[in-house]
């Protein structure tokens, strides 16, 4: 048996060494890629599942229970249910336009994974200004829904996608500002850096230091996803769906797996560079050779799943925001906000107090 | 002062952590969720369901075709024809209640003054065809001789509170 495995091995390892040099590259980041997106599609569609399962808990419900055991393959009837479902695309809308909106909206938020480091090195592209990438690629998300709103030729779409566009404008400064502070703390770009930086325990967390910051950047994230309490591109109370009102099928699932996508990326974003990442919590309490002193996979999980649930939590919890009390938060609050505390961290990093060494 | 209170407040997110706090409790509080077909409320003796004729211990149908359930109807879904039967005693020979228009609302059953028109405990029917939805005398009297063991038994326990 163990023989029959090695020669299959080799045979394998043979038929490798055929491809060029360059093929081989290209075959084995491809190989990452499906490594990084495989997992993270199935993510996306438990998320979906989660988020039913605790808001319906948060409502003294039980949530979905019927398919499968406990529910558990309910995303998969659903992906099955939209699947077959007719993409009807409106006779006056801008058809292009219209089909690309789902894929503008899907691509950065499966993009921005390539610079997420998982663990030490894990990572697809180590390119050191991974930072600016993320903040480019989750800027660029909004193109889809902006175009979705305007391709499908309907008042509704339109007025949600004005909506998102004042929101994202309002929300990516505070969010930039934020960004510029985790900056300063770490004098890197590169995602891997950051966290490196912030290791030594629970206590050398950037989160600390940068508690306000912190809550600026992951509201503005909740914001930037366009998730309760924010989500007024979709108020189903004044403009029915929001930006994808004409949309149907899988082009409608698309916006929504986006979406969920956005809201890992958001939360795996705020565990790296506020949670310190893959860092275990207890370094230094409890020794590198056990598991919980070990910085593993398993601490990004937890910390970016911690994430994940205030996002539900919030959408379980908070009615939606008025219009201009978005607004108003977003550039009478957070923005001084942000200005304020960089001004302060400017000040503790001249007068070199605080856990990091600029 | 209270300015000084509310600026505290919000950027302490007081009122946003007691919100969470109320949602938190009741992710771990016991679940009032009923699994429907396999679970069931609990069921009032006064519940107004499906219609039923009932009939007399000796077989007799109890309907004496006195019309007071037509005509007090809000919905207008009974329709009543009568003729004198052999032995000289009135009887119905038509008894329809169109299940579209019935607002299940149990006058007819206050009014009769013999206990035949009932509304039973049955929730749970469907229609397959048009026309299916008006209930004849013979369906009626049907669904009164099947349940009319429970019938009893909930016109009994209503007994003295009417």
């Amino acid at each position: 048996m163990n023989e029959m495995i090695d020669n299959l091995l080799a045979t394998g390892l043979e038929m490798w060494s055929w491809f060029p040099a360059d093929w081989q590259t290209f075959l084995l980041i491809l190989g990452k890629i499906v490594l990084i997106l495989v997992p993270l599609m199935i993510c996306v569609a438990y998320i979906t599942y989660a988020e039913r399962k605790i808001i319906g808990y948060m409502q003294i419900r039980i949530g979905p229970n019927r398919v499968g055991p406990r529910g558990w393959l309910q995303p998969i009837a659903d992906a099955m249910k939209l699947l077959f479902k007719e993409v009807i695309i409106p006779t006056k809308s801008d058809k292009f336009l219209f089909l690309i909106a789902p894929v503008l909206s899907i691509m950065p938020a499966l993009a921005a994974w390539a610079v997420i480091p998982f663990d030490r090195g894990m990572v697809l592209a180590d390119v050191n200004a991974g930072l600016l990438y993320v903040l480019a690629l989750t800027s660029i998300g909004v193109y889809g829904v902006i175009i979705a709103g305007w391709a499908s030729n309907s008042k509704y779409a339109i007025l949600s996608s004005l909506r998102v566009g004042a929101q994202i404008v309002a929300y990516e400064i505070a969010m930039g500002f934020a960004l510029v502070g985790v900056l300063m703390a770490s004098g890197s770009l590169n995602l891997g850096d950051i966290v490196e930086g912030q290791a030594g325990g629970i206590s050398s967390w950037y989160i600390w230091p940068l508690l306000p910051l912190f809550f600026v950047y992951f509201i503005s994230g909740v914001a930037e996803t366009n998730r309760a309490p924010f989500d007024v591109a979709e108020g189903e109370s004044e403009i029915v769906a929001g930006f994808h009102v004409e949309y149907s099928g899988m082009a409608f699932a698309v916006f929504f797996l986006a979406e969920y996508a956005n809201i890992i990326l958001i939360s795996a974003l705020t565990a790296l560079m506020f949670l310190g990442g893959w860092l275990s919590p207890f370094e230094g309490f409890v020794g590198a050779d056990h598991w919980l002193g070990a910085s593993s996979l398993f601490w990004f999980f937890a910390k970016a799943c911690i994430f994940a649930f205030c996002f539900l939590w919030f959408r379980a919890t908070f009615p939606r925001y008025r219009y201009d009390q978005i607004m108003r938060l977003g550039w009478k609050v957070f923005i001084p906000v942000t200005i304020v505390w960089l001004f302060v961290e400017a000040v503790m990093v001249v007068a070199e107090v605080g856990p990091w060494a600029v | 002062m209270n300015r000084v209170k509310h600026f505290i407040k919000s950027f302490t997110f007081f009122e946003l952590l007691k919100g969470l706090s109320v949602t938190g409790k009741y992710l771990f509080a016991t679940k009032i969720t009923v699994q429907y077909p396999e679970e069931k409320t609990p069921m009032s003796p006064r519940f107004r369901g499906l219609h039923a004729l009932r009939r007399y211990a000796n077989g007799e149908e109890r309907c004496i075709a006195c019309k007071l359930c037509e005509a007090v109807c809000p919905a207008l879904a009974i329709t009543i024809d009568s003729e004198e039967r052999e032995d000289g005693t009135r009887r119905t020979t038509r008894y329809d209640i169109d299940l579209f228009k019935c607002i299940y609302c149990g006058f007819c059953e206050e009014a009769c003054p013999v206990d035949s028109i009932v509304e039973t405990h049955i929730f749970e029917y469907h229609f397959e065809e048009h026309g299916k939805q008006v209930m004849t005398k013979e369906k009626l009297l049907e669904i009164g001789d099947k349940y009319e063991a429970e019938i009893a038994a909930n016109k009994q326990a209503d007994a003295a509170y009417r």
